[in-house]
């Protein structure tokens, strides 16, 4: 799918203005379209000054959790004598979501703009962007980006001039789904196996190397350079829903839908517009049933419910989901949810660390569970296994990723039970046996 | 006027935190875990990967504990112990949490506790047993890997293995020698090695004893005993100076094995494995089971109250040159000091020695040079530590060899000697020219205490029989003393220490109830 999309009243194109922009991705180029305007400020103003302006703006982690920005940044203490870390999760590994490597391919110099702000805001001097091994493309870009970026003097010893030292390092992931997790990409950092860490201490605390760390995700810090440029008031302004929900997000839609792709729309907006204005819709002749709308590890949505969702972070769980990633799967009516979720399941078993019981043998044995039913062989008192299989798989581990794979498991059983039962009652074959005169 | 200057070095008296764990009170230092003061208020939290020596790895989620007013169960291990916390360990919902990492840990577990190693002293076994779910309900094929030989004395049985990094984080933090690896991800995860590496290091044993399962097992002791048919008895390590506390396990009068058995003073939780594989010679089948007196050419077997007054009759009037073995009780050397002392003479023995093999990760842990348990105590009772056992015989002593090394005693030495007396558990080939041999046993077959590097007393006791007619060392030296009319004849090692004390310095004001299982440093402190 190209970019632009075909202008749409309901999108909000801050991130995604230059998707498609082959002249956007060298440096010159962005700094014709305004790049490190928002730098250059920022190295202008105090740290807590930056870290007020993202207060105020309400711009919301992007990675999944939502938390505040500004906030996670004020846990930084400055003047503590220990050297402080920011760490871009750039390691998008939830399936069905696809909009930070985006970012990375058409605007590598945004994040790099937005690192070094957030950077500065921290007090770090060096700030990590952790990228998924497998991401060739943004991975070549970024690199491009951050050697011009060098080149320029816009980063390094004495950034644009300010006598700040900013340094940002690439480190290439290996291609892990836990090494998505925060504490896990810390590990990965530091060249160990990527496990997540008990918490507490938060990253905060002690994070990469023992020390004070912060972590944004790629989409977070590529938004702070237009709040810094054109103020908190005019992101809170981007919403439908401020103050709790500000700004635009970009989603990644995928499945059976018309047209896939990337979309940015401010928080607030109607789902439903979204999946059948923006996104064109169900494909000839099919009708939607399901929607994952923040990534697999979020509740499944009916179609029912995904219409009356407000696109933004309590929107999607007053309808019972989350806003998650962003990354929207939609299933239409030719779709099995049990081989869907099956799938989903046998992912979350591939990719778990091993670290935690309930986790690495959880996710396994949901999984064969799943296949089981999937292939015609399964029991009622299978549906009742998974329930009680996913009730111990969570809020009891160290990450999350034990509940990521029960939840869709559990939303999924709840939501379309009638198919898992349909399987189960499948006719079996049994050999008829001839009786004996 | 002079004055004294305040000491700079203050001891500062740690932070009590007051809680109260399934009822009990307790005050342990801030910043102890739940689990240790669980300990404290003698409650056992269950748990797999939590080891006292390690880091916390947190990941078994075995030990999830309800604590009042937390959203969530705390894992009891990585929780720190608060001001006013109230922890119930039996509530519903945490007996439903450990059921569930129970019936997780056994879904893929082979049940084969009939032939496990392990079975009977696994703690899957027990806290299944305890807590965990009465039936299974996985229909699907269990998982398999198979065993692979990790080197050295270890063997990994995989799909037994519940992953709790035990092993991993002792090579890694014990003994500083990456080894270990979680290799894979998910289900399919194992313990794997490195590449070209080998649980070769001298206390890789170790982590046969920190599994929780039978999936680390000492190829030594495989297939030798089930758990319940061995007999326990704590004891010390005759492996070298340091002591290590050990515990004998024997069945049906034999030694099966040595495990460590912790001490924080002397060796935390480990051994290693020149110790704990220094087990055999305990077996062995030639000893010396009766007292033998010569009679003309040959050693006659003779009874115990012919043979006392023989050697009476052969000592007295005589110096004696005492070789005596480092592996001899504080005991049974303070009663051979006597017997110097009463006679006049001189006693000395030799230490074996080998290359130091230290355990990085515990300060003052290490296989000593020097092999042997209780030099130290030999030099505080008087014995000279010579190169050559024999080095001081002189012309017309008695020589008694107290179960020292003979090998290298030549038959020149002994025909400078008026009379040889052989005190010990074997009689040597070169010392069959011996008037008397007294049989007596050896450290596993009696009571007593060693001497170790750091001037720690330590005691040891009887972990199984001696053979034949064959006495407690101490015993039989008493009992020569008392023939000789220069001391009194004992019942229990526990009285000879008491002498011991009240006539050597070094050990003033100890006795056994006071040395405990830990053992204390005669006076003039450690070295």
């Amino acid at each position: 799918m190209g970019y632009p999309h075909p202008s749409h009243a309901g999108e909000t194109p801050v991130l995604s203005q230059y998707f498609g922009d082959q002249d956007g991705i060298g440096l010159d180029g962005w700094r014709k379209r305004g790049g490190y305007n928002g730098l250059q400020k920022a190295l202008s103003m105090s740290p807590a000054e930056i870290v007020d302006v993202v207060k105020a703006s309400g711009l919301r982690g992007r990675g999944g959790a939502g938390f505040p920005t500004g906030i996670k940044w004020s846990f930084m203490k400055p003047g503590d004598g220990k050297p402080h870390y920011l760490c871009c999760n750039a390691d998008e590994s939830e399936p069905g979501t696809f909009k930070d490597r985006e970012i990375m391919r058409w605007t590598p110099h945004a994040l790099v703009e937005g690192c070094a702000i957030g950077a500065y805001a921290i007090g770090a001097e060096t700030a990590y962007i952790y990228i998924r091994g497998e991401f060739t493309e943004p991975l070549i870009r970024m690199r491009q980006a951050v050697r011009e970026a060098y080149d320029a003097g816009i980063i390094g010893k004495n950034a644009m001039g300010s006598g700040k030292r900013i340094d940002i390092v690439i480190h290439k992931g290996a291609g892990a789904y836990i090494c998505g997790e925060e504490t896990a990409m810390m590990n990965s950092i530091e060249g160990r196996r990527g496990n997540p860490r008990i918490k507490p201490p938060f990253p905060a605390v002690s994070g990469v190397f023992g020390q004070p760390t912060t972590i944004n995700n790629v989409e977070t810090l590529a938004a702070v350079p237009h709040i810094i440029v054109r103020g908190a008031e005019w992101y809170k302004g981007l919403s439908l829903s401020s103050p709790k929900s500000t700004g635009s997000k970009l989603f990644s839609v995928c499945g059976n839908i018309a047209k896939p792709g990337n979309y940015e729309v401010t928080l607030g907006f109607p789902f439903k517009d979204f999946l059948y204005d923006l996104c064109g819709g169900p494909l000839p002749g099919r009708t939607f049933k399901a929607v994952v709308p923040g990534g697999i590890s979020v509740p499944i949505q009916t179609m029912e419910e995904a219409e009356a969702t407000k696109m933004d972070y309590e929107g999607f769980i007053e309808q019972g989901s989350m806003l998650g990633s962003g990354g929207v799967i939609v299933f239409d009516d030719q779709q099995n949810m049990v081989k869907q979720i099956a799938r989903a399941a046998r992912f979350f078993a591939h990719e778990s660390c091993a670290q935690c019981t309930q986790c690495r043998e959880g996710t396994a044995w949901t999984t064969k569970i799943m296949e089981r039913i999937r292939d015609g062989e399964g029991t009622h008192e299978d549906l009742d296994t998974l329930f009680s299989i996913a009730d111990n798989m969570t809020g009891k581990t160290i990450c999350v990723l034990s509940d990521s794979c029960a939840v869709p498991v559990v939303s999924g059983i709840n939501k379309f039970r009638s198919e898992f039962e349909a399987l189960i009652k499948k006719p079996k074959f049994h050999p008829v046996t001839a009786a004996v005169a | 006027m002079a004055t004294t200057a305040e000491p700079t070095t203050a001891v500062t008296q740690p932070k009590m935190v007051n809680l109260t764990i399934e009822g009990r009170p307790v005050s342990v230092p801030e910043g102890t875990s739940i689990l240790e003061a669980g300990k404290r208020a003698g409650v056992l939290i269950p748990h797999y990967c939590y080891h006292p020596a390690l880091s916390i790895a947190g990941n078994c989620r075995m030990c999830l504990v309800d604590v009042e007013k937390a959203p969530k169960l705390a894992p009891a291990c990585a929780t720190a112990a608060a001001e006013g916390q109230v922890v119930h360990i039996y509530t519903e919902k945490a007996l439903e949490a450990r059921k569930g990492v129970l019936e997780m840990l056994l879904i893929n577990h082979p049940l084969d506790c009939p032939i496990c190693d392990k079975s009977g002293e696994c703690e899957l076994q027990d806290f299944t047993y305890q807590e965990g779910p009465a039936e299974s309900r996985l229909r699907d094929p269990k998982r398999f890997n198979p065993v692979e030989d990790f080197g050295g004395d270890v063997l990994y049985t995989t799909s037994r293995c519940i992953l709790c990094t035990r092993c991993v984080r002792f090579m890694d933090e014990m003994a500083q020698d990456t080894v270990l690896n979680v290799t894979e991800r998910g289900d399919r995860a194992l313990i794997g090695k490195f590449e070209g590496k080998d649980l070769t290091h001298e206390w890789a044993g170790n982590v046969i004893d920190l599994c929780p399962v039978g999936a680390l097992l000492s190829k030594d002791s495989l297939n030798k005993a089930r758990s319940w048919e061995l007999d326990h008895a704590p004891s010390i390590c005759t492996g070298c100076s340091q002591g290590c506390n050990i515990s004998i396990d024997t069945r049906d009068n034999m030694v099966i094995r040595f495990r460590p058995r912790p001490n924080e003073h002397v060796n935390k939780y480990f051994m290693c494995d020149t110790g704990r594989l220094d087990y055999r010679w305990i077996n062995r089948q030639d000893r010396v089971e009766v007292p033998l007196v010569r009679r003309g050419e040959s050693l006659a077997a003779a009874d115990w109250d012919v043979a006392i007054p023989a050697t009476a009759a052969l000592l007295d009037g005589h110096r004696v040159f005492v070789a005596a073995s480092p592996n001899l009780s504080n005991e049974t050397l303070y009663l051979l000091s006597q017997l110097i002392r009463a006679n006049g003479g001189t006693g000395a023995f030799t230490v074996p020695t080998g290359p130091e093999a230290p355990l990085p990760g515990v300060p003052d842990l290490s296989l000593r040079a020097d092999r042997a348990a209780n030099g130290d105590g030999a030099t505080l009772l008087g014995f000279k530590r010579t190169a050559s056992l024999l080095d001081g015989l002189a012309a017309g002593d008695v020589l008694i060899v107290a179960d020292a090394d003979a090998a290298n005693i030549t038959p020149a030495q002994l025909a400078l000697a008026a009379a040889v007396i052989v005190i010990g558990t074997t009689l040597p080939e070169n010392l069959r020219t011996a008037a008397i041999v007294l049989p007596i046993a050896n450290h596993a077959e009696e009571d007593g205490t060693f001497t170790n590097l750091r001037g720690r007393v330590q005691r040891f006791f009887q972990a199984k029989a001696a053979p034949g007619m064959a006495r407690p060392s101490w015993w039989v030296v008493g009992d020569v003393l008392a023939a000789l009319g220069k001391g009194n004849a004992y019942y229990l090692a526990s009285e000879v220490f008491a002498a011991m004390a009240s006539d050597v310095s070094a050990f003033a004001g100890m006795t056994y109830d006071a040395l405990g299982m830990r053992g204390l440093v005669v006076s003039g402190g450690a070295k």
